[in-house]
């Protein structure tokens, strides 16, 4: 125990205060959170949805969490079941084999829902593009609201894309 | 590349009264008759060869089944056979070699041949929508083909003892992860049989990698597993330059070799906080994410992407390091070791977390063999599999990696291996970089001619990658297989879940974190 508060008192807090000038991810963190007070009631659920990604995009969204970005700080988490989901964060081509659960997962968010697509591959396809195995473009298969590009998105493009689909909102 | 295992076998095969030809290229490459196909890989299981991967090729001529094997320290070997004109099957390899089971239904899925005596059949890739009759990679089938969807369920494995149960879970899981099926057949709270059912993510990436010139197609080999897309490029990259001939410079290897050992310390670190966070050890996570993403910002600093995409390509690497480059990430790497050092001390004293981890999802040792398991999960019950050592590609055949194995081959095994393996990788790091020749980073890529072929390995931090290239006419690819060591880990998994409490599984699954994406391609 000793040892981990001593870890825990050396590292120190890492995650930059908000409202540092020139601190892209805490001014746009400041929009975020009053976007998601204004609007969500101060908190926004969001479920994960890979459609076929390479796993890359993965760990970007994974990396919103970690105590740089804290995401979390902003009102927003990340949730088990859509049907808990205010928004749909959506990864890769939409594989074949995953259109009718992609179709299922959407149907289970309550309305009104969200859809970011998040990646290349969710917006236009990647490198992977429509094929017999893929359907490409997530807005093929489900409504997008917001596209997020980058192979993968730094986790400032996410919160960026994130902010502007509760921007569609206003 | 070493192939020294070619003569040695050639010869076991001879002795074994079986005729074999031996086909000389830049990937030298036996050649039996298809009826001997099976009675080779009991020579091979006989003289305790791994399979490594089997795979299927259609040419002008027809169709031919390939498979490569490997053993400690000797390299490895190609086999190849032709199959008869208007006979779509082969002997199973299956009653020899167990890891074959999925790669030969793969093989059943996309070309519609037949693996005879194979005791499984079931469409495996190939989901219950497909039209019966598609077969992805014949080459008469067009890539861009709209298949009509049809009704269908999938025979998952079913038990009729009294109290047992079935339970569902996924494509959709409840966190930020892969597609993918698990069937859980279940009593009381203990798992009785794990069933994984996967494919959600199959991408049609062997058929894209068609027609594709080789720098396109090294950027489709960087996507096929986003976290290894480091190993997965030099996999390919290897593979392309062994097949056109060529030797990148000697200053690249070293960089590529740093990347490749950052990308295994970060995945090895990032996975030791999520199986942590798995048993509800947050602060272990937390500590983890933070040393992962000072690594990305480093990547991001001096190669353009916080995970090293497309940084290696077929002739070299896009950026080379100044002495300042070298000098961050030597300090970085340094920093990010011995920090993990003062992580482990404190896992160690934590009992509470010892006590889920120690003996969860055990894997039978014998099964570890028979399966041959890769990287950290093989490492982590005896298996010693190396693809750095065993293959000897450069840098590591001038600075080869002390391999570490270890028992147990439980959560808490491939916990500590993963611990270990980052001491190593950073050892390397500071071995390369003070080593590294003077010189440029990048050749030009000369044209591949019609006909080359290569063969390639690479130690990804999750185990050995495998590719086969085969070039077709205006030097663009006519066939690349890969194969992820998700392939062969996933039964892994399957097999040590076994009397495993339900709620265990995700440490489980994480202990072992095969790739949804680099098995289903």
């Amino acid at each position: 125990m000793q040892r981990i508060l001593r870890k825990i008192l050396k590292i120190g807090t890492v995650t930059q205060p908000p409202g540092k000038a020139g601190n892209k991810i805490d001014l746009l963190g400041e929009q975020l959170n009053g976007a998601i007070r204004r609007h969500f009631q101060g908190s926004l659920a969001i479920r994960q949805v890979d459609a076929g990604s390479c796993n890359g995009c993965e760990l970007e969204i994974h990396a919103l969490n970690n105590p740089y970005y804290d995401i979390e700080r902003f009102g927003i988490h990340f949730v088990a079941s859509p049907r808990h989901a205010d928004l749909l964060l959506v990864t890769g081509p939409v594989t074949r084999n995953m259109e009718t659960a992609l179709k299922m997962t959407y149907d289970a968010v309550p309305n009104p829902k969200l859809v970011v697509a998040v990646g290349d591959c969710a917006v236009c396809g990647g490198e992977f593009g429509c094929s017999y195995a893929s359907s490409g473009k997530v807005q093929n298969v489900i409504p997008v609201n917001v596209a997020v590009h980058g192979c993968p998105p730094s986790p400032t493009d996410l919160i960026q894309g994130i902010l502007a689909a509760i921007g569609t909102r206003s | 590349m070493k192939f020294s295992l070619n003569d040695h076998f050639a010869l076991r095969i001879k002795e074994a009264g079986i005729a074999v030809e031996t086909m000389v290229g830049h990937a030298p490459s036996l050649r039996v008759e298809v009826s001997n196909w099976a009675r080779v890989a009991g020579v091979a299981r006989e003289a305790g060869l791994r399979l490594v991967a089997e795979w299927a090729v259609q040419d002008r001529e027809g169709y031919s089944v390939h498979a490569a094997f490997a053993k400690k320290e000797m390299g490895y070997v190609l086999l190849k056979t032709k199959l008869k004109a208007e006979e779509e099957r082969f002997p199973s390899l299956v009653p020899h070699y167990v890891a074959a089971a999925r790669m030969e239904r793969v093989i059943h899925d996309m070309f519609g041949l037949s693996p005879v005596g194979h005791p499984d059949l079931r469409p495996w890739i190939k989901h219950e929508h497909w039209p019966e009759d598609a077969y992805p990679l014949k080459k008469e089938f067009d890539a861009e083909t709209n298949m009509p969807r049809k009704e269908g369920t999938y025979p998952f494995i079913q038990t009729e003892g009294e109290g047992a149960y079935e339970i569902p879970v996924g494509p959709v899981h409840a966190g930020i992860i892969e597609p993918g099926h698990f069937r859980f057949l279940a009593v009381g709270e203990k798992i009785l049989n794990l069933e994984e059912r996967l494919g959600y993510v199959h991408k049609g990436i062997e058929k894209r990698m068609e027609g594709r010139e080789i720098h396109s197609a090294a950027r489709l080999a960087a996507r096929i597993s986003g976290d290894a897309t480091v190993a997965h490029s030099w996999a390919f990259s290897l593979a392309a330059e062994q097949a056109i001939g060529m030797e990148v410079s000697a200053r690249a290897p070293f960089i590529r070799g740093v990347l490749c050992e950052r990308e295994r310390m970060a995945n090895h670190i990032g996975d030791i906080g999520a199986i942590c966070n798995d048993a509800a050890w947050s602060f272990m996570h937390m500590q983890c994410l933070r040393l992962r993403e000072e690594m990305a910002r480093v990547h991001e600093r001096l190669f353009g992407h916080r995970l090293l995409m497309d940084c290696i390509i077929p002739g070299g690497v896009i950026r080379d390091l100044d002495d300042e480059g070298i000098e961050m990430i030597l300090d970085q790497t340094q920093a990010v070791a011995r920090e993990m050092t003062d992580l482990f001390a404190i896992y160690e004293d934590q009992t509470s977390i010892r006590e889920r981890v120690i003996d969860s999802g055990a894997v039978p040792p014998g099964v570890a063999q028979e399966l041959g398991l890769l990287g950290f999960a093989g490492r982590s019950i005896e298996v010693d599999t190396d693809a750095r050592r065993d293959a000897a590609y450069p840098p590591y055949n001038l600075y080869p990696p002390v391999v570490k194995v270890c028992r147990g081959g439980d959560v808490s095994a491939r916990l500590w291996i993963r611990f270990e393996e980052i001491q190593a990788s950073a050892h390397l790091i500071r071995t390369f970089l003070s080593h590294i020749p003077k010189g440029k980073v990048r050749d030009a890529c000369p044209f591949p001619c019609e006909g080359n072929w290569g063969f390639s390995v690479v130690e990804s931090w999750r185990g050995e990658i495998a590719v086969w290239i085969h070039f077709g006419a205006k030097g663009k690819v006519d066939r690349c297989y890969v194969r992820d060591p998700s392939m062969i880990n996933w039964l892994g998994l399957e097999l040590a879940v076994r009397e495993v409490p339900v709620p265990d599984f995700p440490l489980n699954n994480k202990s072992f974190n095969c790739s949804y994406s680099g098995h289903d391609l």
